[in-house]
């Protein structure tokens, strides 16, 4: 028995030595010094792009790039969007692994807060800055099997009325009422009149884009020639209004992989983009001709860009980077 | 051979202190394994959704994917590990074999990068390691103490091993905050791997703990090696007890459904969500060593009817008249008070049943069929919520657990040893 304690002895030395070891050799890593923060940015300048830095020494950093200058912010956010004069920042709340959204004035001042529930996911404001819509995934929800569900929250800035989870609205599925516990919501882009939305639903192993209406307090799935759309994720409509970016299922199956895609919403017409490597974000419009998305790399990111008529090809827009938006 | 009912009190005179004692130390010590594997385990599950977001940027789908690899695979190779242990008669090693196994996955978690495939992979060994350990682990349990105390010595463990999961999410943040991560949103890949590297050593130390103190049951030599068509014969001498973890694992929906409810009931802010689980867990923790002791005392079958009578309360209770904090309090300790009278004690009334040659086979049966009836009852909740909505179905399911009472007494009233 001695042996056996003193062999245990040895075992939890040993081990807390290369727990402990690493625990203070990553901190020691982390600590590096961090990029000193750039004043006076906002998001009314002209011809910049914003995005979340994935570089070292300013990662998690929102970033703001023009003519080729690359600005760090003091802000940091996990997700980030910005239109109009407003920005969303879903960032941690405390020391503990919850998260909050941060409405942000133009001089990224934070206007307010509300507490989130879940990972930060998607993030997005409405063309004029008036309405903000974010997503979470949610682990609690053992429903689906201790699955991932996402539920998506929409705050209105002007009356300060927030919907805590479209799986309160009223869902048509075509025609039809429906209701399911297994609803998931994400990836909301807004329309130019502050009250419809376009947003991601799944329920039943169905991933359908459907069609939201805050003061009906609707969601519809969308539909061409009678066949609702489905297997595409993430909707991003573009500054005029007329076609919807969103990442579409390669061949119908999500196992395959994401083609980055813009439907045509007067016809139905998809046009996949040249971007051929799974795209698994909800792009941003950086012109009405140009979308800009992250693809991974290492332990970050890049934005890419790539013409949303699907001609052109791929070219990295901001290294080390996430979550972009055009101001 | 003695003939066990399952509804035999403990033999009384016996004193409190000698029970405890009696117990043994090789329980206390798969109760060890179980405390420290469970923080390992549980500190990756914490971090995990985190990690495959935040640091990873997979999308839900992604998770999905890797998730959806390890739902089903389980609960074959649980026979599988059962059948193994029995065979070789080294349910020690087999045990042993699973908790390595997961151990090890905490390094391929480092190892897997970013890959969604390699990470499924990852996590299927560390589930299979779940799966092969679990049955052989509570054969031990049934060997190693005797069989008047065994709901006792089961509720000892199931507490002990509440307690590693209870502990583990707070490791996970402490080495998460330690390694600088002070804001989540700079929590880097080497933050996570340093909670993995972590989880490994936890991991490591739970199967020296297994290697050092845990004692294989030695079997007489009159116990004959089991031959595959006697596990044939095992189901069909023990179909009343397996037919009985079937009835449990149909009337429990799941908890997820349980907190869903409640959060909409009382409008709970969502954040509040991960901590209902702590609530059960809590109970569950506080409750699993006294509810093992009251089985020894008044029998196992009248305290499993006893928790299915709670879960229909806890059903019923959803769109019932009592509302606020009390209800929130109330339902939880319930469903912890559920999971204390049932889990462990099915168990402790099983094993005895069982022929020793084949009893990590049986449990794994045992186990396998409850796992199986609730990952379909789950989906059939799911269903009539669609067709009825939630209040509906949720009497329904409060009814399914009244009828689990009935179900349960006619399958194991008298029940004896198939031998």
């Amino acid at each position: 028995m001695r042996t056996k304690l003193l062999v245990l002895l040895a075992a939890v030395v040993l081990l807390a030595g290369v727990g402990i070891g690493y625990v203070r050799y990553v901190a020691s890593r982390a600590a590096a010094s961090d990029a000193p923060a750039v004043q006076g940015v906002s998001l009314g300048a002209q011809d910049t792009v914003a995005a979340v830095s994935t570089a070292p020494g300013e990662r998690g950093r929102v970033v703001f790039v023009h003519d080729g200058r690359r600005d760090v912010s003091a802000l940091s956010c996990t997700r980030f969007y910005a239109a109009g004069g407003a920005g969303v920042c879903l960032r941690p709340d405390g020391p503990l692994a919850t998260y909050q959204v941060a409405r942000l004035t133009s001089t990224l001042d934070v206007a307010e807060t509300i507490p989130l529930v879940g990972v930060p996911n998607r993030a997005r404001v409405s063309a004029d800055g008036k309405l903000l819509a974010w997503t979470v995934f949610v682990t609690g929800d053992s429903y689906n099997n201790g699955r991932f569900s996402t539920r998506v929250g929409i705050l209105d800035a002007r009356t300060g009325d927030v919907v805590a989870t479209l799986e309160d609205f009223a869902v048509f599925v075509g025609d039809r009422a429906y209701q399911a516990a297994d609803l998931n919501f994400w990836g909301v882009t807004f329309l130019p009149d502050d009250n419809r939305f376009y947003a991601t639903m799944s329920t039943k192993g169905h991933r359908y884009l459907v069609a939201g209406d805050i003061r009906a307090q609707t969601v519809r799935t969308v539909a061409y020639g009678g066949r609702t759309l489905e297997n595409v994720e993430c909707p991003s409509l573009s500054p005029d209004g007329t076609r919807l970016a969103f990442k579409a299922a390669v061949g119908g199956d999500p196992a395959r992989g994401w083609r980055l895609s813009v439907l045509d919403l007067a016809t139905g017409a998809v046009t996949p983009t040249a971007e051929t490597r799974s795209v698994d974000d909800q792009a941003a419009w950086i012109s009405t001709t140009t979308l800009a998305y992250a693809i991974p790399r290492g332990q970050g990111s890049d934005v890419w860009a790539v013409d949303a008529d699907g001609g052109g090809r791929a070219r990295v827009l901001i290294p080390d980077a996430a979550s972009p938006a055009a101001l | 051979m003695y003939l066990s009912t399952i509804d035999r009190p403990a033999a009384s005179g016996a004193t409190s202190g000698r029970r405890w004692t009696a117990i043994g130390v090789n329980v206390v010590a798969l109760g060890t394994v179980s405390l420290v594997t469970d923080v390992s385990s549980e500190m990756v599950t914490a971090v995990l959704p985190v990690y495959l977001v935040v640091g990873l940027s997979l999308g839900p789908l992604a998770y999905g994917v890797i998730d959806g690899v390890y739902t089903g695979a389980t609960a074959a190779l649980r026979l599988v590990g059962g059948w193994l242990a029995d065979r070789t008669r080294r349910r020690k090693t087999v045990a042993g074999f699973g908790y390595a196994l997961s151990a090890l996955a905490k390094l391929g978690l480092l190892a897997a990068g970013p890959h969604a495939g390699v990470l499924g992979a990852v996590i299927a060994a560390d589930r299979t390691g779940k799966g092969l350990r679990t049955a052989p682990r509570d054969a031990l349990i049934t060997l190693s103490a005797p069989a008047p105390l065994l709901g006792r010595a089961f509720g000892v463990h199931r507490a002990m091993d509440s307690i590693g999961a209870f502990l583990g999410p707070l490791v996970a943040l402490g080495v998460l905050a330690a390694t600088g991560a002070s804001t989540f949103t700079a929590v880097t890949r080497q933050s996570f791997d340093a909670v993995f590297v972590v989880s490994f050593c936890v991991a490591a130390l739970g199967v020296l703990v297994l290697a050092l103190f845990v004692k294989e049951h030695r079997e007489p030599h009159a116990v004959a090696r089991p031959k595959l068509r006697e596990a044939g014969v095992l189901l069909r001498g023990n179909g009343r007890l397996v037919g009985a973890a079937v009835v449990l694992g149909t009337v429990t929906i799941g908890d997820g459904f349980v907190y869903l409810l409640l959060q909409r009931r009382e409008e709970l802010a969502v954040g509040w969500f991960p901590l209902l689980a702590v609530g059960t867990n809590l109970a569950y923790l506080l409750l699993a060593g006294p509810v093992g002791v009251l089985a020894d005392r008044v029998g196992r079958l009248p305290v499993i009817l006893s928790g299915y009578a709670c879960l229909a309360l806890v059903y019923l209770l959803l769109f019932g008249p009592l509302g606020g904090t009390p209800l929130v309090v109330l339902v939880l300790a319930l469903n912890g008070l559920f999971y204390a009278s049932t889990d462990g004690v099915l168990m402790a009334l099983a094993g005895p049943l069982l022929p020793e040659n084949l009893r990590t086979t049986g449990l794994a049966l045992v186990q396998t069929g409850q796992a199986l009836a609730y990952l379909v009852s789950s989906v059939l909740f799911g269903l009539a919520w669609t067709a009825w909505g939630p209040a509906p179905a949720s009497r329904v399911a409060a009814l399914a657990a009244l009828l689990g009472i009935g179900a349960t007494f006619a399958l194991l009233k008298g029940v004896r040893r198939a031998d």
